[in-house]
């Protein structure tokens, strides 16, 4: 009754091509992404801010660009851990090479250091596809690492080749480095996830985001209604790693401080990729529902007991909520295998009915 | 009908598991986090320490009424040795307890270089016990850090010390050639700059062979000790690497007298897997292994004999239960000494780090202690937060770990130099400044 768009009449192509083309949607949104920039600082204590809303802003934006790149132009990649370390060095190297450039700035540099080392690794899929093409962007995974491990440059010779994020600011306030409040770092990293999903919803409504699904849907018949894959495919390649890039720098300088290259390792690429399985593929939406899921489930069931009272051994504990968490991944994905996006898209739906379904 | 039985077999579970529960935060505690790692690839290693700590801090409740009669509260956390699991337990845990946490043992060189950014902020110490960022044993730098009783670098020269003692004297070095096999981390990386300033030192040739993570795979490295023949091999080895090195040695047949582990890559866990080829296998340690101390007499007595253990009983000694209890011990020292300053209470983060830069454990509180010859004295200043302690050498027998050396002093001369560099360094990094230390109380 509520969730109803009678009377809403569309007048102009612009109105009915919009985003959101229910007004219930528009508000929505823009009360979720205000409620996103005001609440969490003001209220959330730094144990929220810290340990569950940063790393969410960051994988957040990681699974957006593993979507745009496996959901929407359907090239399988297991290299978005590689991807985003190339992120994170790069800024480290960027920040620390040249003090005075704005840290933002030095994200998005970053991003495009990203993009140009994924479009080269994105080269094999013009001949590969399929698990065949998994297995090429593993090789980038497994050869970045390697790399940054093995090359003291990229961390200035820090004999323990960790790299630290400098403490900068931006506007006046502290947002890298130790110094910066929890708040400061949460604010930039939903700041720059609410402009690249906006920028990526864009995207695949575009004519770029349609040749994509075009390639994913089935590449020979896209080629004969006149989508290059070449373009196309390396596109989505450094498009996706882009949003990486900035993903991989924003964990290093937002939420951990500081990392070695095993905060990239390939369980990384595996995490992103579950996420967007489990959110759903090809959807702006389920990269955010899917990074909730596999951030925010395993704390809260590591919170349950003691919240609850019961004080169970550790590594009991860990078992059991390891069981619940795989439990919960396969109950979803019977009940709905086109993720948790097409979750709320069906109960979108039910509730345009809804009180009244007939 | 199964949900009821399901239920049931929870509430059994419940009821079986609650004797090892931990100490819940009481008033009048003090609350130590313990971020362990009982599940995962490092469990093995992680479960034997987790378990030495608690039984410590058990016998402190259980005979003494705490310390000083505050009680020691704690809460166990389960890290999986994984730096962001790490971290979010640090930030679950650290306003826990009635003055919050006042310190915290992170277990891994990679949560420790997450927390160190923050302990000044927080008001935590960190203790990281032999490991985690050597040139934080600049207490200039890095007030808030410690890593006594010695660090990785104090280690690998006297592990070098050692070897030279071996040949008949440091001089003997010239043209030997000895193999660094390390962990391709930040952890495993630690030892090699002061190996290279030893190596043109001395004159031997140093080769350095890392080793990725998890550490499974490590037959090219073993081809090239094969051609090589180097005539010593130090490792710097962490959880399943250190079994497969030790096998992989064996299968190409090197001596295994001359093949020293460091302290992370000498536990039980590490030999028994490759059986009798482990025999002769060398680590370095900071104290005993073994029962034979009078603390182990007391926490058999008051914990393991009231069913308050947290392991098995035939665990105690094992190396790495004995490390557990030997950072519980030094954890409960410096707050012993910080009671004697500000009063016996619940202290707070800044009390206790006190506590840790003005602890000084004799010979003779050892003793009381029931640790005689458990491990070396130990004083810290506000300059050095490592005490640059002697390093021990044990061998494994095959079925039990012996010492075969007195205490090695490390060679601190190149050491400490190459430490206040790496402080200036790293502190800068951070955008921390020097403190004056003669200013300090």
């Amino acid at each position: 009754m509520i969730y109803r768009e009678a009377g809403q009449f569309k007048t102009t192509y612009a109105a009915d091509q919009a985003i959101f083309p229910i007004a219930q949607d528009r508000v929505l949104a823009a009360l979720a992404v205000a409620a996103a920039f005001v609440v969490p600082p003001v209220l959330a204590d730094e144990y929220w801010l810290q340990a569950v809303l940063i790393p969410l802003m960051v994988y957040a934006l990681a699974a957006v660009g593993l979507n745009l790149l496996t959901g929407y132009a359907g090239q399988l990649s297991l290299g978005t851990g590689g991807f985003m370390a190339v992120g994170a060095y790069s800024a480290f190297k960027l920040a620390t090479a040249f003090p005075q450039l704005n840290i933002l700035v030095v994200f998005v540099l970053a991003g495009l250091v990203a993009a140009g080392v994924g479009l080269l690794f994105g080269i094999p899929s013009l001949r590969i596809k399929g698990f065949y093409l998994a297995v090429a962007t593993l090789a980038a995974q497994f050869f970045l690492i390697w790399l940054f491990n093995k090359v003291g440059w990229f961390v200035n010779y820090a004999p323990s080749g960790t790299i630290t994020a400098p403490p900068r600011t931006v506007l006046g306030v502290m947002v890298t480095g130790p110094e910066a409040t929890a708040a400061a770092r949460y604010v930039v990293a939903l700041g720059f996830v609410a402009l690249f999903a906006w920028m990526a919803k864009n995207l695949v409504r575009g004519r770029i985001g349609r040749a994509w699904m075009a390639i994913r849907d089935r590449d020979i018949a896209a080629e004969i209604i006149g989508v290059r894959p070449l373009r196309a495919k390396l596109l989505a390649f450094a498009i996706s790693s882009f949003y990486c890039g900035i993903a991989g720098a924003e964990l290093v300088f937002l939420y951990l401080g500081s990392a070695e290259t095993l905060a990239f390792d390939i369980n990384v690429s595996f995490l992103v990729l579950f996420m967007i399985i489990i959110g759903g593929l090809g959807s702006i939406l389920g990269s955010f529902l899917g990074a909730a899921f596999i951030v925010l489930t395993p704390i809260f069931l590591t919170n349950v007991p003691h919240a609850v009272g019961v004080e169970l051994p550790v590594a009991l504990q860990k078992q059991i909520e390891l069981m619940i968490f795989g439990g919960l991944i396969i109950f979803f994905l019977i009940v709905e295998p086109h993720g948790l996006a097409r979750l709320w898209q069906i109960t979108k739906e039910k509730l345009r009915l809804w009180p009244f379904p007939h | 009908m199964t949900r009821r039985v399901l239920l049931v077999g929870l509430a059994a579970l419940i009821v079986a598991a609650a004797p090892l529960m931990p100490v819940a935060a009481q008033e009048k505690s003090i609350f130590i986090p313990l971020l362990v790692y009982r599940t995962g690839p490092y469990a093995p290693s992680g479960i034997p320490i987790a378990n030495g700590f608690v039984d410590y801090f058990t016998l402190l409740n259980e005979r003494d009424g705490g310390i000083n009669g505050v009680k020691v509260a704690w809460e166990e956390c389960e890290t999986q040795y994984d730096t962001k699991q790490g971290v979010e337990c640090y930030e679950r845990l650290k306003g826990r307890g009635p003055t919050g946490a006042v310190l915290v043992n992170p277990y891994s060189t990679g949560i420790t270089y997450q927390l160190i950014p923050k302990a000044p902020i927080d008001k935590v110490v960190i203790f990281s016990m032999g490991y985690g960022m050597s040139a934080a044993s600049d207490g200039r730098w890095f007030p808030w850090v410690f890593n006594f009783p010695t660090n990785y670098w104090s280690q690998a020269s006297a592990v070098i010390r050692y070897i030279g003692q071996q040949e008949g004297g440091l001089d003997k070095l010239k043209g030997k050639k000895i193999a660094h096999i390390f962990h391709n981390s930040p952890y495993g990386k630690e030892a090699n700059p002061t190996l290279e300033t030893l190596a043109k030192q001395h004159g031997f040739e140093l080769t350095l062979l890392a080793v990725d993570h998890p550490g499974q795979e490590q037959k090219s490295t073993w081809l090239q000790i094969r051609r090589l023949r180097p005539d010593w091999i130090f490792m710097s080895g962490w959880g399943v690497m250190n079994q497969v090195a030790i096998k992989e040695a064996a299968a190409v047949n090197y001596p295994m007298d001359r093949f020293i582990g460091n302290w992370w890559s000498a536990s039980d866990a590490d030999v028994i897997p490759a059986g009798d080829a482990a025999k002769g296998y060398k680590g370095a340690t900071f104290h005993a292994p073994g029962t034979n101390f009078k603390v182990f007499e007391e926490i058999v007595k008051h914990v393991y004999d009231k069913g308050k253990g947290a392991g098995k009983k035939e665990a105690m000694g094992e190396a790495l239960y004995n490390r557990g209890v030997v950072n519980a011990m030094f954890s409960a020292e410096a707050i012993r000494t910080a009671m004697a300053k500000f009063g016996n209470k619940p202290l707070t983060g800044e009390q206790v780090r006190w506590g840790f830069e003005h602890l000084n454990l004799t010979e003779k509180r050892l003793e009381e202690l029931g640790m005689k010859g458990f491990t070396h004295p130990v004083k810290i200043s506000c300059e050095d937060h490592e005490g640059s302690g002697p390093v021990l050498i044990q061998q494994w027998d095959g079925k039990k770990w012996n010492l075969v050396s007195d205490f090695i002093a490390p060679i601190r001369e190149v050491v400490r130099p190459k430490i206040e560099e790496a402080a200036v360094q790293e502190g800068k990094k951070l955008g921390y400044t020097m403190r004056d230390c003669s200013k300090e109380m």
